[in-house]
């Protein structure tokens, strides 16, 4: 079943740059779609239209389907009520995320109460319940920490728990391990191939690193410009892909594994 | 070979201060004994993690900063002894690159006034017209009048480059040239610097996070954690059969860009986080997220030994290689 149905998606800034270009999406429930490009390919802008969160400046043209709705003529209190409850998302910075003047736990407690009709207590137990759940050592200790008391990985995984109190249908996740170490960067991995096993949620992921995309999405959108290039699945993509521009792009990421190459292949100089 | 840059044993500590009266309550040791040299002409790797004293190191061997103890000997000279006024004519063969290059350029002085300042704080006459020393780093003439904001962080960090060079270094230490570019452009800066390299016999000792972009461009490769090498080899040898249990977890904790081979891999996946260097553990600084740590690595921290011809580790436990388990007799056997 189509859970996400993109067509035709523009977005244009008062600036005049176009910033996405006529792109379409399908993700499936379930599903993890890599949507992968280079800085200013649109990947961001799109998830920002998805989640009706870009500036006021934007215009959005085109259609947003989720789960049968049309995203695009909601207005902001219909957002607000699908935000968060059925679809979340995961930023590349948990530290500008969080507020530093709460415990990790009650912002996590603050974000299930917004959607469903729950205590303080009953909404601090779903907290510390999640903690545990993202690998949070020591949950019910650790709930009443401050962000300044986590690593990035721990914050990561805050913001994880977050995400997914509320057992969305989508989870957007743009760049969710760009900021974190290699060896953190697995664990998110790990704890993200794991969640989807057990919740079925369906990710959006958004990254530039193609060993991301290649060890979690089952789909793959290459952008450029505004535009898909190439869309496939994973492992055509990878392993058989049609466009010079992903052929390019994935040649052109020097690997720790295989032949060493003396000179990497470049794509064509965009300058 | 003999070694155009070699450190012994080199520290830094930096205090930690608190409160309002910024009152010492302790120190954080960023390089922990460090000893190792750069050939000229070759690059050396040095990969770690964020924390792991890699940056602070650099700055050490290009003396940005002093060190608490140990020597740094380059070119004939201990830098940790020399004063700045000594230091200029280092600067002639010891240059370094930045990882942001809007930030290391100054964004009111031309590319042109950029590039001869080298030689101005030398008291020397450029060797060279700009025009020319753009073109080696990939620029055109017309780029010489611009100022560094019209410029894509490719083409700044290429005038980042290119000022490294002005002055016709020996040795060029790289602080995480290539993390702030887009793949397609951290591709041509990696030529590029290899390409500069074979012309001009450079040295590099090149800092990074990204393991794929070290194999690329290194020929030996020194691992650091919290604030110590753990492990030293030549290339082939640290991507082939690497011998310290972090080196394994690091390598196997980053992505491969095909799907088969990610989904297929066993991967040693790390628990938690490294510690903090304000408080390292006892004994081996590993142990904590190691997963062959022992009562012995707690008690006993290990310390660089050979394993092998060219290959250093910093483990109890490490030996030849596991991948090969069957040669290890034999190999030994035939070496000794």
């Amino acid at each position: 079943m189509t859970l996400l149905t993109v067509r035709d998606l523009t977005v244009d800034f008062a600036s005049g740059v176009r910033a996405v270009a006529g792109l379409d999406l399908d993700l499936a429930a379930g599903q993890v779609l890599g949507v992968v490009g280079e800085s200013g390919s649109g990947k961001s802008v799109t998830s920002l239209a998805v989640l009706g969160l870009l500036p006021r400046d934007a215009r959005v043209g085109g259609e947003i389907r989720f789960d049968g709705r049309e995203l695009t003529r909601l207005d902001q209190r219909a957002l607000r009520r699908l935000r968060g409850n059925r679809i979340a998302m995961v930023f590349q910075d948990p530290l500008s995320c969080l507020n530093p003047y709460y415990p990790v736990a009650f912002q996590i407690a603050e974000a299930y109460r917004a959607h469903h009709r729950a205590g303080r207590k009953a909404a601090h137990r779903v907290a510390v319940r999640m903690l545990e759940r993202v690998g949070i050592p020591e949950a019910e200790r650790r709930a009443r920490s401050y962000p300044h008391e986590f690593s990035g990985g721990m914050r990561q995984r805050v913001m994880i728990a977050m995400a997914l109190c509320l057992e969305p249908d989508l989870l957007i996740a743009d760049e969710p391990t760009t900021a974190l170490d290699v060896t953190v960067q697995a664990q998110i991995l790990d704890l993200l191939r794991e969640l989807r096993r057990e919740t079925g949620t369906a990710i959006m992921l958004i990254t530039h690193d193609m060993g991301v995309v290649a060890g979690l999405a089952d789909q793959v959108v290459v952008m450029r410009d505004g535009r898909a290039v190439e869309r496939g699945a994973v492992h055509d993509v990878f392993h058989r892909p049609r466009q010079p521009y992903t052929r390019g792009l994935l040649a052109c990421v020097p690997r720790i594994d295989g032949p060493l190459p003396r000179r990497l292949p470049t794509l064509a100089e965009q300058t | 070979m003999t070694a155009l840059l070699e450190t012994r044993d080199l520290v830094k500590r930096f205090p930690v201060r608190h409160g309002l009266t910024r009152r010492l309550a302790g120190h954080v040791t960023a390089v922990d004994g460090v000893s190792l040299h750069v050939a000229a002409g070759e690059t050396l790797g040095l990969v770690g993690e964020s924390g792991c004293g890699k940056s602070t190191l650099a700055r050490l061997l290009t003396r940005l900063e002093p060190p608490t103890s140990g020597s740094i000997r380059f070119a004939g000279q201990d830098l940790a002894e020399v004063d700045e006024h000594g230091l200029r004519p280092v600067r002639r063969e010891l240059q370094m690159v930045f990882q942001d290059p809007f930030s290391s350029l100054n964004p009111r002085q031309t590319v042109r006034r950029i590039l001869t300042s080298p030689f101005a704080y030398q008291g020397l006459k450029p060797d060279e017209p700009v025009e020319r020393l753009l073109e080696r780093v990939g620029l055109g003439p017309e780029h010489a009048d611009r100022h560094p904001y019209e410029f894509s962080g490719g083409q700044a960090q290429r005038i980042g480059i290119a000022r490294a060079l002005a002055l016709r270094p020996k040795l060029v230490v790289c602080d995480e040239p290539v993390s702030a570019l887009d793949v397609s452009v951290q591709a041509q800066i990696l030529n590029l610097l290899k390409d500069l390299q074979d012309e001009h016999g450079l040295a590099y000792l090149f800092i990074a996070h990204d393991l794929g972009a070290v194999r690329q461009i290194s020929t030996r490769i020194a691992v650091m954690y919290l604030g110590a090498v753990v492990e030293t080899a030549d290339r082939d040898t640290l991507f082939g059969t690497p011998a310290h249990p972090y080196t394994r977890a690091l390598l196997s904790a980053v992505p491969l860009p095909d799907p088969d081979a990610e989904r297929a891999r066993e991967r040693i996946v790390l628990h938690g986080d490294p510690p903090s260097p304000l408080d390292p553990p006892s004994g081996c600084r590993f142990r904590t997220r190691c997963p062959r740590a022992a009562d012995r690595c707690a008690g006993e921290r290990p310390t660089l030994r050979v394993i092998a011809p060219g290959h250093q580790v910093a483990c109890h436990f490490a030996e030849r290689s596991e991948g090969n388990e069957g040669n290890i007799h034999h190999s030994s056997e035939s070496s000794q």
